[in-house]
């Protein structure tokens, strides 16, 4: 039976906060409008539920965003109508492609405007369709406890989501009974969170018999919350297996671990892509087969038998045709795994373990990341190394926006814990990361928060430098500024013969007096031996703060399997780049 | 990769909520990942548990159809959906409004054929018949062609509806 809903009736604006209450919102990010000021009313009359107001709708969504990464817990969002909704849109979808839970009030026209293409209408529901794991439009007060419950819960549950509410004005002002959290199944929704116990075993012994394995995780680890890292730790420290990981998996696995092989992929280690393409047995948990992860997809691990653990059933066999898919949580197969190795007493062959682990020393003595720093000109790499060694032992937590800073990011700083890391991965949205960043810190007051950033990247949404100042959020932007929109401009290196077309900005802020224009402070960073001393300073700075720092221009992210590669045809470094390669348009 | 290549037809049973939008959910999905529809029909089956049926032919490689079902499985609104290619066996079903206008022997020969394919008259004029046909899509394609030199001039289709055999429900 349903809960039964008390017989006071309340404003639909008071049951929305009721509810967001009950599921134990503290914060919502957003921006007022007309088609919400019920609820924004509603919200000026309380003081459980703190407010984050943004400049752009887009900013409140990646605060969310970061919000929810770094706390597990679902972020919310709260925009008006038409162009409230649509400026959330871009939100919405790289919370889509990166499993974020996310619930997005939206504003509407009243009921009886729809479709009259009144002041600030659109369909909201028709946009966000397909940007949104699930979306709702309530047309009637009686509905709105509910809905909103169940919003909560379909975001959080299964594959997490963005889950859109469209809230028509005069629903927030209609008075209807409070429904509380269903505590009943939903009609239709069933994620599946166990996995089948039969595979996990042919998982296990496939797993035992391996003479070549390579774990390799993903988002799905993080996820599935703290507890499914921990599992995962034991279970690869019983097998004594390498391990590596996707860009959205990192901090699952500590990074200083012996067996981590480094992040995996399109700028992946040498060893974590040699080790993928010649493994025997892989071993998938919460990834899905990604194409910055596979390269050409006709020489992807070509012996490997693959086991694949995703709570997505659509994600098994989408991209690679796997031998044994497992739906479920990854946290949950982890554990099963484990009960069913240990009760097995399975041994690994030791033997072929060492001979295996002695070719990945072999790949790993390439050192495929080393650099050397010399001269005036700072590079990117050195910028990244110093930032992680004088950060690394504070309580500290990662932003990204998109590119080249991104990717030097996720290759030269370590992350021993999962969730300190927030970066946008599937959808790759530039403006990201300052945003998220505000996110984090509201999360997080005391930690220390950097967005490493693109001087291209960091102007998409630096409007949100002033959230930052104005709800004392002392986030961190460190900018490694080459003036290039350098990753497409490294494809323009290497398969436009070095034709730049409208990759390098002429016109460029002055970062330092931007933040100060703003109210935080600036630094610049022109030589190398002013790095420590400057990242000492960002990191005491107790306001926003952006920090300028000029790198080279030219530098390029290595190791790179370009696209339509395989990942043994890995390019090192500009040596590598024959100016013969062509961008397959047919590829991504 | 030695994957099938081969494209086949398939028929999907799709079990949903009566809610609004749910159409609008399956078909972008379609659109959106870029799946075919050859015929799509829907109605509603329950009143009173608010449910209706979804009846789609599709077509892919094994890999494309093994997606969409899971692409369908994970529209919240969606209970069920059944491959009645793979887990019929099942028996489909179209029905036609078939309208054919003329005079004289073409007339006459139009109700003898129709007769032989057991489609009902159900409108009539002096100068015009339309036609209730029911059948496997290749049998109302068949009367369709038959039609057409006898004055055929509209047609009306619901698309494929089908159930399986035997004494399950979906």
């Amino acid at each position: 039976m349903p809960p039964k809903p008390s017989q006071e009736l309340m404003e639909g604006a008071e049951i929305i906060l009721k509810a967001l209450v009950e599921q134990g919102v503290d914060t919502i990010f957003g921006y007022p409008g007309g088609a919400v000021l019920p609820l924004y009313d509603a919200l000026f009359k309380q003081n459980q539920i703190h407010h984050i107001l943004v400049h752009h709708e887009q900013g409140a969504v990646h605060a969310a965003e970061g919000y929810a990464r770094s706390t597990g817990k679902p972020g919310v969002v709260l925009v008006t109508s038409g162009p409230g909704a649509t400026n959330a849109v871009t939100g919405m979808v790289d919370a889509l492609m990166d499993s974020i839970p996310l619930v997005i009030l939206t504003g509407q026209v009243p009921t009886q405007l729809i479709g009259t293409d009144a002041f600030q209408e659109a369909d909201t529901i028709g946009i966000t369709r397909a940007a949104t794991k699930h979306n709702y439009l309530v047309k009637d007060v009686a509905d709105l406890g509910r809905v909103i419950h169940e919003a909560f819960y379909v975001a959080t549950t299964g594959r997490p989501g963005p889950v859109v509410v469209d809230l028509p004005k005069n629903i927030q002002v209609e008075k209807g009974p409070y429904t509380g959290s269903p505590r009943v199944k939903h009609k239709s929704y069933r994620p599946q969170i166990k996995g089948d116990i039969d595979a996990i075993k042919a998982a296990i012994e496939l797993i035992a018999g391996a003479k070549k394995p390579v774990f390799y995780t993903g988002g799905g680890i993080i996820n599935s919350g703290p507890g499914a890292s921990l599992l995962l730790r034991e279970f690869v420290h019983m097998t004594g297996f390498p391990i590596t990981s996707t860009l959205m998996g990192l901090g699952a696995f500590a990074a200083s671990d012996k067996q981590w092989l480094g992040m995996l992929g399109m700028h992946g280690t040498y060893e974590a892509n040699m080790a993928m393409h010649d493994c025997d047995v892989m071993i998938n948990i919460g990834a899905r087969f990604d194409d910055r992860i596979t390269g050409r997809l006709d020489a992807f691990s070509p012996n490997s038998k693959k086991i694949h653990v995703d709570i997505d059933r659509a994600n098994i066999n989408k991209c690679i045709r796997v031998d044994i898919p497992i739906v479920g949580d990854a946290g949950h197969v982890l554990e099963d795994m484990i009960k069913i190795w240990k009760a097995n007493v399975t041994q690994v062959d030791t033997d072929a373990r060492e001979s295996w682990w002695a070719e990945i020393e072999e790949w790993r003595a390439k050192d495929c990341l080393s650099f050397e720093q010399s001269g005036d000109v700072i590079l990117p790499q050195y910028a990244l190394h110093r930032l992680h060694e004088l950060t690394k032992d504070k309580d500290r937590y990662i932003t990204t926006e998109v590119g080249q800073h991104q990717m030097w990011a996720a290759q030269y700083l370590k992350f021993e814990d999962p969730n300190r890391w927030m970066t946008s991965g599937g959808l790759g949205t530039m403006g990201y990361g300052l945003p998220a960043a505000v996110g984090v810190q509201v999360a997080h007051p005391g930690a220390l928060v950097i967005d490493v950033a693109g001087e291209a990247s960091i102007m998409m949404n630096i409007q949100e430098f002033s959230t930052a100042v104005q709800h004392d959020l002392p986030i961190k932007i460190f900018i490694l500024n080459n003036q290039y929109m350098g990753m497409v401009r490294q494809w323009q290196d290497i398969t436009y013969e070095g034709r730049y077309s409208h990759t390098y900005s002429e016109a460029l802020p002055d970062f330092v007096k931007l933040a100060e224009a703003m109210g935080g402070v600036g630094y610049r960073i022109e030589k190398p031996d002013e790095l420590d001393s400057v990242i000492k300073k960002m990191i005491k700075s107790t306001k926003p703060t952006i920090v300028d720092c000029r790198v080279a221009q030219l530098e390029n992210c290595y190791p790179m399997v370009p696209s339509g590669a395989a990942h043994n045809e890995m390019i090192l470094g500009p040596e590598d780049v024959n100016m013969t390669r062509k961008d397959d348009p047919t590829l991504v | 990769m030695t994957q099938d290549q081969t494209v086949n037809q398939h028929t999907m049973a799709v079990l949903v909520d009566n809610e609004a939008g749910v159409l609008a959910r399956v078909i972008g999905l379609f659109s959106g990942r870029g799946y075919n529809i050859e015929s799509l029909t829907v109605a509603e089956t329950d009143h009173e548990e608010g449910l209706s049926r979804i009846t789609i032919v599709t077509s892919g490689t094994s890999m494309v159809i093994e997606q969409i079902k899971a692409q369908l499985e994970r529209l919240v609104p969606i209970h069920r959906v059944q491959d009645l290619t793979i887990e019929g066996p099942s028996v489909e079903r179209e029905l036609a409004l078939v309208k054919v206008a003329g005079t004289g022997d073409p007339r006459v020969e139009s109700l003898r054929l129709a007769d032989a394919f057991r489609a009902r008259v159900i409108d009539t004029t002096t100068k015009s018949f339309t036609f209730e046909i029911t059948g496997t899509s290749s049998k109302i394609d068949a009367f369709i062609g038959l039609m057409k030199p006898l004055g055929l001039v509209d047609v009306s289709r619901t698309g494929i509806v089908a159930i399986t055999r035997g004494i399950d429900r979906l």
